[in-house]
């Protein structure tokens, strides 16, 4: 009976974590939408709901009830599992996200390597998508997304070294509460900028949406996928797009904490300033979609191993020997 | 308790099932898959008694580089379709023999290793390790990695570059006749190098020579 009730409240606690981030899913789905299309000086979605809120929702009942075609010449099991894991991946970050104090659902101690892992393995869900598809083009962005995403982890991996040196704790909740007295956006600005444009490409968003380039790979790693098959893949997309925002205003932007200690600011819960950190986020990388231009692939390669890989040691290096020499080393 | 050792069960049997299924499976990039699923689950494992950061490493630099890596090359160079027959085949590979002696070596080496833990165990020196519960496994590997065994982590972290230097080198050749593009040269380009205005007079037009 001990174990029931403990279930049973490990359930509830994940369904009120789950629902609310498949639900702003959505709504950021529509918000993307829209910040494009202002600033290609169009409408965008406004016609289901008001504003055309319910635009994402219209959307998802069409996929539910569109066909699931598997192509006959694939490997079934493999081409199924793919838009499944790549979902699963996206979700179970979200369990180490604090979003107060306590508010959180796993206040494990390696919590930033958890999130790492967990975004490291996202390549798996496109790899297996384009291999099983036994296609030419999903294929090619199967691999371009494995070589993209590995090359920048290495510098996603080292900027968050950076944060860690000044925080002394893989803990999360430890890294927003290190920024009490200021925000790492302050002393890392560089490594932000990096980190934000590593995010991008992590995420196959636009400039660097080469696994998915339509001009060149008709939709890349999804081009044989339909339906709710479809709707996964990119409700997976979007739930990592989320979640490298909330890492970004975990690491960088002080989390939970709110911008003025003082009283007014102070009675508003975290979990809203959370929020509202990840949204500023999310606008911003809406608007990089609409203004730039994609790269060409050796482009992408030079700038992740050239530049942001030695600027980031650089920055290591330099992090370490500043708080070496002033003697600020976290304690513990 | 009984939770812990249904986990543990679970995740081993996993980890041996998709262990053998890399040696056996027909289609090499299943193998490869099959591969990963053991890896996560050995970094399961390796959470539950307790090491947190060796699991999570696990995962990041195995699953997240390594075995990427691996599914790019045996992709690329299709080897998926010379089918891994020798489990099924009647004739003999002329692998199995040095198959068979390396894995009776490392056979022989765990034998030794988990021998010489079961029946000596101060050959662990407790002593020197130092495990409290007070300090989280990520600062007690660093104090002992960084301190104790310094010059080792230093000289393999030497062995992996030279070893990478060293594929660098095997792999690198000048290519003839491939054009790069040079940032530099692009973006120091003056005006007065690349027009040139000239004055066209009516009904005889211009002679441009280089």
């Amino acid at each position: 009976m001990e174990y029931v009730n403990l279930v049973f409240e490990e359930v509830y606690k994940i369904l009120f974590l789950l629902v609310p981030v498949l639900v702003s899913v959505a709504m950021i789905v529509w918000l993307d939408r829209r910040v494009w299309a202002f600033v290609q000086k169009r409408q965008g979605p406004n016609v289901v709901g008001p504003f055309g809120l319910l635009q994402s929702l219209a959307d998802a009942l069409k996929y539910i009830f569109k066909e699931i075609i598997i192509p006959a010449s694939s490997n079934k099991i493999i081409f199924i599992l793919a838009p499944i894991i790549t979902m699963t991946l996206a979700l179970i970050a979200w369990a180490v996200i604090p979003f107060g104090e306590d508010q959180v659902l796993a206040n494990i101690n390696v919590g930033i390597l958890y999130i790492f892992a967990v975004s490291s393995l996202g390549v798996y869900g496109i790899i297996m998508g384009g291999w099983a598809s036994n296609s030419k083009y999903p294929f090619l962005g199967a691999i371009r997304s494995a070589a993209q995403m590995v090359s920048y982890e290495v510098s996603i991996g080292i900027i968050i070294i950076n944060v860690l040196l000044c925080v002394g704790s893989l803990n999360l909740s430890d890294i927003v509460l290190a920024q009490q007295n200021i925000w790492f956006i302050i002393p890392l600005f560089p490594m932000f900028v990096i980190f934000f444009i590593s995010a991008l490409a992590e995420t196959n968003r636009p400039p660097f949406d080469l696994p998915e380039a339509e001009a060149e790979l008709v939709a890349g790693y999804q081009t044989e996928y339909s339906g709710m098959m479809y709707a996964m893949f990119w409700l997976g997309e979007y739930a990592n797009i989320l979640l490298m925002c909330a890492l970004g205003s975990i690491l960088f932007l002080g989390g939970w904490l709110s911008p003025i200690n003082l009283y007014p600011f102070n009675l508003i819960p975290g979990a809203i300033w959370l929020i509202l950190k990840i949204l500023l986020l999310f606008v911003l990388f809406a608007l990089v979609k609409a203004v730039v231009p994609r790269y060409r692939y050796d482009q992408l390669m030079r700038l992740g191993w050239k530049i942001f890989l030695p600027l980031s040691l650089t920055y290591v290096v330099l992090t370490a020997s500043y708080l070496f020499y002033f003697n600020l080393l976290p304690t513990h | 308790m009984i939770a812990h050792a249904i986990f543990f069960y679970v995740f081993s049997i996993i980890a041996v099932i998709s262990a053998i299924m890399v040696t056996v499976s027909k289609n090499t990039v299943h193998s490869v898959f099959f591969l990963i699923l053991d890896f996560i689950s050995i970094s399961c494992l390796f959470i539950m008694i307790g090491a947190e950061f060796l699991g999570m490493i696990m995962l990041i630099v195995y699953v997240g580089a390594v075995a990427v890596l691996f599914l790019f090359v045996v992709m690329m160079l299709n080897v998926a379709q010379q089918k891994n027959q020798w489990f099924y085949s009647e004739a003999t590979s002329s692998h199995i023999p040095i198959g068979l002696i390396i894995s009776a070596i490392i056979f022989l080496e765990l034998i030794i290793v988990v021998g010489g833990w079961k029946y000596k165990p101060e050959l662990l020196n407790p002593n020197t390790t130092k495990i409290s519960n007070e300090i989280s496994n990520t600062h007690s590997l660093g104090q002992i990695l960084y301190t104790d065994y310094i010059h080792v982590f230093q000289i393999s972290g030497m062995i992996l570059l030279i070893a990478m230097i060293g594929a660098i080198v095997l792999t690198f050749r000048q290519r003839e006749g491939v054009k790069t593009q040079s940032y530099l040269k692009q973006i120091s380009r003056e005006r007065s190098e690349g027009v040139n205005v000239l004055e066209v007079p009516s009904n005889k037009g211009v002679k441009i020579d280089d």
